[in-house]
Protein backbone atom coordinates (compact mmCIF):
# COMPACT_ATOMS: atom_id res chain seq x y z
CA UNK A 1 0.00 0.00 0.00
CA UNK A 2 1.60 3.34 -0.96
CA UNK A 3 0.02 6.39 0.94
CA UNK A 4 0.36 9.87 -0.91
CA UNK A 5 -0.83 12.81 0.93
CA UNK A 6 -1.42 16.42 0.01
CA UNK A 7 -2.43 19.65 1.72
CA UNK A 8 -4.93 22.47 0.72
CA UNK A 9 -6.14 25.24 1.90
CA UNK A 10 -9.17 24.12 2.56
CA UNK A 11 -9.06 20.35 3.36
CA UNK A 12 -6.21 17.69 2.74
CA UNK A 13 -6.22 14.80 0.10
CA UNK A 14 -4.99 11.65 0.69
CA UNK A 15 -4.36 9.34 -2.04
CA UNK A 16 -3.87 5.71 -1.04
CA UNK A 17 -2.94 3.16 -3.61
CA UNK A 18 -3.00 -0.79 -2.85
CA UNK A 19 -5.09 -3.15 -0.43
CA UNK A 20 -6.12 -1.87 2.83
CA UNK A 21 -6.47 -5.18 4.75
CA UNK A 22 -5.45 -6.33 8.22
CA UNK A 23 -1.25 -6.19 7.25
CA UNK A 24 -1.96 -2.56 5.98
CA UNK A 25 -4.62 -1.04 8.04
CA UNK A 26 -2.41 0.49 10.66
CA UNK A 27 0.06 1.86 8.32
CA UNK A 28 -3.31 4.17 7.32
CA UNK A 29 -4.23 4.46 9.96
CA UNK A 30 -1.18 6.14 11.49
CA UNK A 31 -0.77 8.44 8.70
CA UNK A 32 -4.75 9.32 9.14
CA UNK A 33 -3.91 9.82 12.58
CA UNK A 34 -0.69 12.63 11.82
CA UNK A 35 -3.42 14.61 9.85
CA UNK A 36 -6.39 14.34 12.74
CA UNK A 37 -3.68 15.52 15.30
CA UNK A 38 -2.53 18.42 13.48
CA UNK A 39 -6.06 19.83 14.00
CA UNK A 40 -7.18 19.10 10.15
CA UNK A 41 -10.25 17.30 9.95
CA UNK A 42 -11.28 17.98 6.14
CA UNK A 43 -9.87 14.87 4.61
CA UNK A 44 -10.88 13.85 0.58
CA UNK A 45 -9.47 10.23 0.38
CA UNK A 46 -8.81 9.00 -2.88
CA UNK A 47 -9.64 5.25 -3.06
CA UNK A 48 -9.36 4.69 -7.40
CA UNK A 49 -6.26 2.98 -7.02
CA UNK A 50 -7.26 0.75 -4.11
CA UNK A 51 -8.41 -2.71 -4.96
CA UNK A 52 -9.45 -4.50 -1.96
CA UNK A 53 -10.52 -3.24 1.26
CA UNK A 54 -11.01 -5.39 4.40
CA UNK A 55 -13.47 -4.65 7.14
CA UNK A 56 -10.38 -4.22 9.26
CA UNK A 57 -9.75 -1.10 6.34
CA UNK A 58 -13.07 -0.02 6.77
CA UNK A 59 -12.73 0.38 10.74
CA UNK A 60 -9.83 2.90 10.30
CA UNK A 61 -11.92 4.54 7.67
CA UNK A 62 -15.07 4.83 10.08
CA UNK A 63 -12.89 5.49 13.44
CA UNK A 64 -11.42 8.61 11.06
CA UNK A 65 -14.89 10.13 10.44
CA UNK A 66 -16.28 9.62 13.91
CA UNK A 67 -12.44 12.16 14.97
CA UNK A 68 -13.77 14.22 11.94
CA UNK A 69 -16.90 14.80 12.13
CA UNK A 70 -17.21 15.03 15.96
CA UNK A 71 -18.04 18.49 16.78
CA UNK A 72 -19.23 19.38 12.94
CA UNK A 73 -15.06 20.34 12.53
CA UNK A 74 -14.70 17.99 9.26
CA UNK A 75 -15.72 15.02 7.79
CA UNK A 76 -14.12 12.25 5.32
CA UNK A 77 -14.97 12.59 1.81
CA UNK A 78 -14.40 9.17 -0.55
CA UNK A 79 -13.35 9.43 -4.02
CA UNK A 80 -13.60 6.62 -6.78
CA UNK A 81 -14.47 3.53 -4.53
CA UNK A 82 -14.56 0.49 -7.16
CA UNK A 83 -17.65 -1.30 -6.97
CA UNK A 84 -16.74 -4.38 -5.59
CA UNK A 85 -15.92 -2.41 -2.54
CA UNK A 86 -18.99 -0.46 -2.58
CA UNK A 87 -21.01 -3.65 -2.71
CA UNK A 88 -19.17 -5.21 0.29
CA UNK A 89 -19.47 -1.59 1.89
CA UNK A 90 -23.21 -1.26 1.62
CA UNK A 91 -23.91 -4.79 2.27
CA UNK A 92 -22.68 -4.27 5.64
CA UNK A 93 -24.45 -0.58 6.17
CA UNK A 94 -21.41 1.11 6.72
CA UNK A 95 -21.97 2.93 3.36
CA UNK A 96 -24.24 5.38 4.63
CA UNK A 97 -21.34 6.90 6.62
CA UNK A 98 -19.60 8.39 3.75
CA UNK A 99 -20.06 10.51 1.13
CA UNK A 100 -18.80 9.33 -1.80
CA UNK A 101 -17.63 11.51 -5.06
CA UNK A 102 -16.38 10.39 -8.85
CA UNK A 103 -13.81 12.63 -9.31
CA UNK A 104 -11.32 14.09 -6.74
CA UNK A 105 -12.23 17.58 -8.11
CA UNK A 106 -15.44 17.78 -7.04
CA UNK A 107 -14.56 16.49 -3.53
CA UNK A 108 -12.09 18.76 -2.74
CA UNK A 109 -14.37 21.49 -4.04
CA UNK A 110 -17.16 20.64 -2.07
CA UNK A 111 -15.47 22.32 1.00
CA UNK B 1 -6.51 -27.06 -10.87
CA UNK B 2 -9.14 -29.18 -9.62
CA UNK B 3 -8.27 -29.21 -6.30
CA UNK B 4 -5.40 -27.77 -4.16
CA UNK B 5 -3.92 -27.23 -0.42
CA UNK B 6 -1.71 -24.95 1.32
CA UNK B 7 -0.39 -24.08 4.70
CA UNK B 8 -0.36 -20.87 5.17
CA UNK B 9 1.59 -19.04 8.52
CA UNK B 10 -1.52 -17.20 10.37
CA UNK B 11 -0.31 -14.00 10.29
CA UNK B 12 -1.33 -10.80 8.78
CA UNK B 13 1.38 -11.10 5.91
CA UNK B 14 0.15 -14.19 4.70
CA UNK B 15 -3.56 -12.75 3.71
CA UNK B 16 -2.26 -11.17 0.35
CA UNK B 17 -0.70 -14.32 -0.75
CA UNK B 18 -3.76 -16.58 0.33
CA UNK B 19 -5.89 -14.43 -1.26
CA UNK B 20 -4.02 -14.87 -4.43
CA UNK B 21 -4.58 -18.06 -4.23
CA UNK B 22 -8.06 -17.81 -3.58
CA UNK B 23 -8.15 -15.55 -6.56
CA UNK B 24 -6.38 -17.97 -8.93
CA UNK B 25 -8.94 -21.19 -8.45
CA UNK B 26 -11.79 -18.80 -8.39
CA UNK B 27 -11.40 -17.63 -11.59
CA UNK B 28 -10.03 -21.47 -12.49
CA UNK B 29 -14.00 -22.41 -11.24
CA UNK B 30 -15.57 -19.46 -13.91
CA UNK B 31 -16.92 -17.25 -11.50
CA UNK B 32 -17.10 -13.38 -12.65
CA UNK B 33 -14.83 -10.60 -10.82
CA UNK B 34 -17.73 -9.75 -8.26
CA UNK B 35 -17.74 -13.40 -7.39
CA UNK B 36 -13.88 -13.28 -7.36
CA UNK B 37 -13.87 -10.48 -5.11
CA UNK B 38 -16.91 -11.91 -2.71
CA UNK B 39 -14.45 -15.21 -1.83
CA UNK B 40 -11.56 -13.24 -1.24
CA UNK B 41 -13.36 -11.28 1.18
CA UNK B 42 -14.86 -13.94 2.74
CA UNK B 43 -11.71 -15.71 3.00
CA UNK B 44 -9.83 -12.57 4.02
CA UNK B 45 -12.19 -12.08 7.17
CA UNK B 46 -12.08 -15.90 7.75
CA UNK B 47 -8.39 -15.82 8.29
CA UNK B 48 -8.49 -12.84 10.04
CA UNK B 49 -11.18 -14.31 12.40
CA UNK B 50 -9.06 -17.01 12.99
CA UNK B 51 -5.67 -15.20 13.59
CA UNK B 52 -7.52 -12.75 16.40
CA UNK B 53 -9.84 -15.02 17.55
CA UNK B 54 -9.00 -18.54 16.94
CA UNK B 55 -4.81 -18.12 17.83
CA UNK B 56 -5.53 -14.82 19.79
CA UNK B 57 -2.98 -13.31 17.93
CA UNK B 58 -0.03 -13.40 14.88
CA UNK B 59 2.25 -15.93 14.51
CA UNK B 60 0.19 -19.02 17.19
CA UNK B 61 -0.52 -21.40 14.39
CA UNK B 62 -1.22 -22.05 11.02
CA UNK B 63 -4.02 -22.08 8.61
CA UNK B 64 -4.60 -24.78 6.16
CA UNK B 65 -6.47 -23.80 2.87
CA UNK B 66 -7.91 -26.01 0.41
CA UNK B 67 -9.45 -25.04 -2.58
CA UNK B 68 -11.97 -27.43 -4.90
CA UNK B 69 -12.83 -26.29 -8.12
CA UNK B 70 -16.23 -27.42 -9.05
CA UNK B 71 -18.39 -27.57 -12.10
CA UNK B 72 -21.09 -25.29 -10.14
CA UNK B 73 -18.53 -22.45 -7.97
CA UNK B 74 -15.86 -22.87 -5.86
CA UNK B 75 -15.21 -24.40 -2.58
CA UNK B 76 -13.06 -22.96 0.15
CA UNK B 77 -12.16 -24.82 3.11
CA UNK B 78 -10.36 -23.79 6.18
CA UNK B 79 -8.79 -25.44 8.84
CA UNK B 80 -7.04 -24.11 11.95
CA UNK B 81 -6.20 -25.40 15.59
CA UNK B 82 -6.88 -22.76 17.78
CA UNK B 83 -9.85 -21.79 19.71
CA UNK B 84 -13.34 -22.85 18.24
CA UNK B 85 -16.48 -20.48 18.47
CA UNK B 86 -19.59 -21.10 17.74
CA UNK B 87 -21.22 -18.75 15.02
CA UNK B 88 -24.45 -18.71 16.65
CA UNK B 89 -23.32 -16.69 19.59
CA UNK B 90 -21.49 -14.30 17.21
CA UNK B 91 -24.02 -11.13 17.76
CA UNK B 92 -24.96 -9.51 14.63
CA UNK B 93 -23.26 -5.84 13.33
CA UNK B 94 -25.54 -2.76 14.81
CA UNK B 95 -26.51 -2.23 10.82
CA UNK B 96 -28.47 1.14 10.64
CA UNK B 97 -26.60 2.78 13.76
CA UNK B 98 -25.90 6.31 14.00
CA UNK B 99 -21.84 6.85 13.62
CA UNK B 100 -21.12 7.53 16.77
CA UNK B 101 -22.53 4.40 18.08
CA UNK B 102 -21.38 1.95 15.47
CA UNK B 103 -18.81 -0.70 16.71
CA UNK B 104 -16.52 -3.51 14.77
CA UNK B 105 -17.98 -6.41 16.56
CA UNK B 106 -19.64 -9.43 14.02
CA UNK B 107 -18.53 -7.87 11.00
CA UNK B 108 -16.23 -9.97 9.81
CA UNK B 109 -18.94 -13.24 10.25
CA UNK B 110 -21.73 -11.17 9.12
CA UNK B 111 -19.69 -10.21 5.78
CA UNK B 112 -18.53 -14.05 5.48
CA UNK B 113 -21.98 -14.81 5.18
CA UNK B 114 -23.12 -12.36 2.93
CA UNK B 115 -20.52 -12.53 0.78
CA UNK B 116 -20.79 -16.66 -0.04
CA UNK B 117 -23.25 -18.97 -0.77
CA UNK B 118 -23.07 -21.50 1.81
CA UNK B 119 -20.75 -21.28 5.23
CA UNK B 120 -20.55 -23.93 7.28
CA UNK B 121 -18.01 -24.65 10.48
CA UNK B 122 -17.73 -27.02 12.72
CA UNK B 123 -15.30 -28.73 15.20
CA UNK B 124 -13.20 -31.66 16.33
CA UNK B 125 -10.79 -33.32 17.92
CA UNK B 126 -9.28 -34.87 15.23
CA UNK B 127 -9.40 -32.79 12.81
CA UNK B 128 -9.37 -29.02 14.69
CA UNK B 129 -11.57 -26.14 13.40
CA UNK B 130 -13.05 -26.26 9.96
CA UNK B 131 -14.92 -23.54 8.13
CA UNK B 132 -16.13 -24.40 4.36
CA UNK B 133 -17.44 -21.46 2.05
CA UNK B 134 -19.17 -22.17 -1.00
CA UNK B 135 -19.64 -19.53 -3.87
CA UNK B 136 -21.45 -20.30 -7.04
CA UNK B 137 -20.91 -20.09 -10.32
CA UNK B 138 -23.13 -16.88 -11.77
Amino acid sequence: MEIKHSQFKRCDLVRISGRLDSATAPTLEERLEEITEAGRYRLVLDLSEVDFISSKGWWVLINTQKKCKRFNRGEVLLVNVQPQIRESLNLVGMGKYFRIYDDVASAVGSF
Amino acid sequence: MKSARRLFAGRYDSLNEIREFIAEAAQEAGLDSQGVYAIKLAVDEACCNIIDHAYGGENRGDIDCQVDVRSDGLLVTLIDQGKPFDPNKVPSPQIGKPLKEVKPRGVGLYLIKKMVDKMEYRTSAGQGNVMRLFKHKR
